[in-house]
């Protein structure tokens, strides 16, 4: 190991780093609001619309981001859709996430009892209220450890952004590897920042977890 | 407009090359899955024991290997490890061992979690019928089991399927790389044949994820 020269390589990966945070976080808050819409349309079996959002989610969710990204990058220029590296990875992790998002948040709608809402109803509560106070905090706190996997996950998945060539960890650890061939220090480094990225986000997906299984309905803990 | 590819996808034999590709992505991941089948069977089984350090060493093993994206890890294998103890590794080779190392950490959790959904009435009912304890994994846990496992490791295929196809950047000939090749190719005759071939490689990859998470749901809400 030469730490002179990891230790010169640190600005480098640095800026990596705040590129890959960035767009992630970008890509990350897209796919929270695309999942928040699409899941709604289905929970509400909206007409049309539903059979649309079905359609996107299996498509996204099936296919790799890789093949998504070329797509976006490459294949749309030439139909006039011109967009920038950036661009393409923020709107490729937000529509591959929206599928993932969607997902889990339906799935928490879908999980809480039908009873909750015809009691809120019976207690003189419009729909609105009804989904507004009893059923939407139900569903968050229930859907909240799968979203966080879904950051997690998406946060990983910005390590094929190199293809389109943005500057992220991965690329920054390839190039330099290409020019220096100080392989096992770039390696190093490269583990080293995803950790940074990675770990707190990890962390603090179990730290809100065990709040709000405290303030669960009835204690699971002990079941 | 000109045409979009469709045409050089039909020439010579670019679609049967485009398929090729394809197979090498299932292919790797095919061998993957079942590599990680039987040792997540085994490390599943070890991470419900007795044993504490057992169970630290496989929960830091698999903490490990879900933080880091699964392209560090064919980076560490593929560049670093070769660096590392002068071997040489093909990169089929390094991708199905990254590939593995992923699956089996990630089914043996499966198989964790789906053996303590199993409840512990069954183990000591047939432990009261005087079954000795391998009797009762074989004819009573194991079974009960892999019923829950089924839809939940071929959701594992299709996940294995779209990692594949990273192989690509530590250069594999895949699927997309063949579309970039033939894209390459024809850049004279049609220069947006990038739409059509991208298109395709998308579609493809639908056409075999799709039927595969479809199944895993049905054999799910059947089975539950």
């Amino acid at each position: 190991m030469d730490w002179g020269v990891m230790l010169s390589y640190l600005p480098l990966y640095r800026d990596a780093l705040l590129l890959t945070l960035r767009i992630g976080w970008q890509g990350v808050a897209l796919a929270l609001a695309l999942g928040v819409v699409c899941a709604l349309t289905l929970h509400l079996r909206l007409p049309v619309l539903r059979q649309i959002v079905t359609a996107y989610i299996e498509l996204f969710r099936n296919t790799p981001l890789l093949v998504q990204l070329f797509f976006l990058y490459f294949a749309l220029p030439k139909v006039g859709v011109r967009l920038s590296p950036d661009a393409c990875g923020t709107l490729g992790l937000g529509l591959l996430g929206g599928a993932y998002m969607a997902e889990t948040f339906r799935s928490g709608l879908d999980n809480i009892p039908t009873i909750q809402s015809e009691s809120a109803q019976s207690l003189g509560m419009t729909r609105l209220q009804a989904f507004r106070y009893v059923i939407l905090p139900q569903a968050v706190s229930s859907s909240v450890p799968g979203l966080v996997a879904n950051v997690v996950f998406l946060l990983k998945e910005t390590s094929v952004f190199s293809t389109i060539s943005l500057m992220d960890l991965m690329f920054t650890a390839k190039d330099l590897i290409g020019m220096y061939a100080k392989t096992l220090e770039c390696l190093t480094l490269l583990v080293v920042f995803y950790l940074i990225m990675l770990l707190p986000v990890s962390f603090l997906g179990s730290a809100i977890e065990r709040r709000l299984r405290y303030a669960e309905f009835g204690d699971r803990r002990t079941v | 407009m000109q045409s979009l590819g469709i045409d050089v996808l039909f020439k010579g034999r670019n679609l049967l090359r485009l398929l090729g590709g394809l197979w090498v992505a299932v292919r790797i991941s095919l061998i993957s899955v079942a590599l990680s089948i039987v040792l997540g069977l085994l490390i599943g089984v070890l991470m419900t024991g007795k044993s504490p350090v057992l169970r630290g060493v496989f929960r830091l093993y698999l903490e490990t290997v879900r933080i880091l994206p699964q392209m560090v890890l064919l980076f560490i294998v593929y560049f670093g490890t070769t660096r590392l103890f002068g071997w040489n590794l093909s990169a089929e080779v390094s991708a199905v061992f990254v590939f593995t190392f992923w699956g089996a950490a990630e089914m043996g959790d499966l198989v964790r979690g789906a053996i303590l959904s199993i409840p512990s009435i069954q183990r000591e009912s047939a432990q009261a019928l005087g079954m000795t304890p391998r009797q009762v994994y074989g004819y009573v846990i194991l079974p009960q089991t892999v019923r829950r496992l089924i839809p939940l490791s071929i959701n594992l295929i299709t996940r294995m399927i779209k990692t594949t196809s990273l192989v690509m950047m530590i250069g594999m000939v895949e699927v997309l790389k063949v579309a970039q090749q033939i894209i390459e190719a024809n850049r004279r005759t049609s220069p947006n044949a990038a739409f059509g071939l991208f298109a395709v490689v998308f579609l493809l990859y639908f056409a075999i994820c799709w039927p595969i998470s479809r199944l895993a749901g049905y054999l799910e809400k059947r089975w539950a």
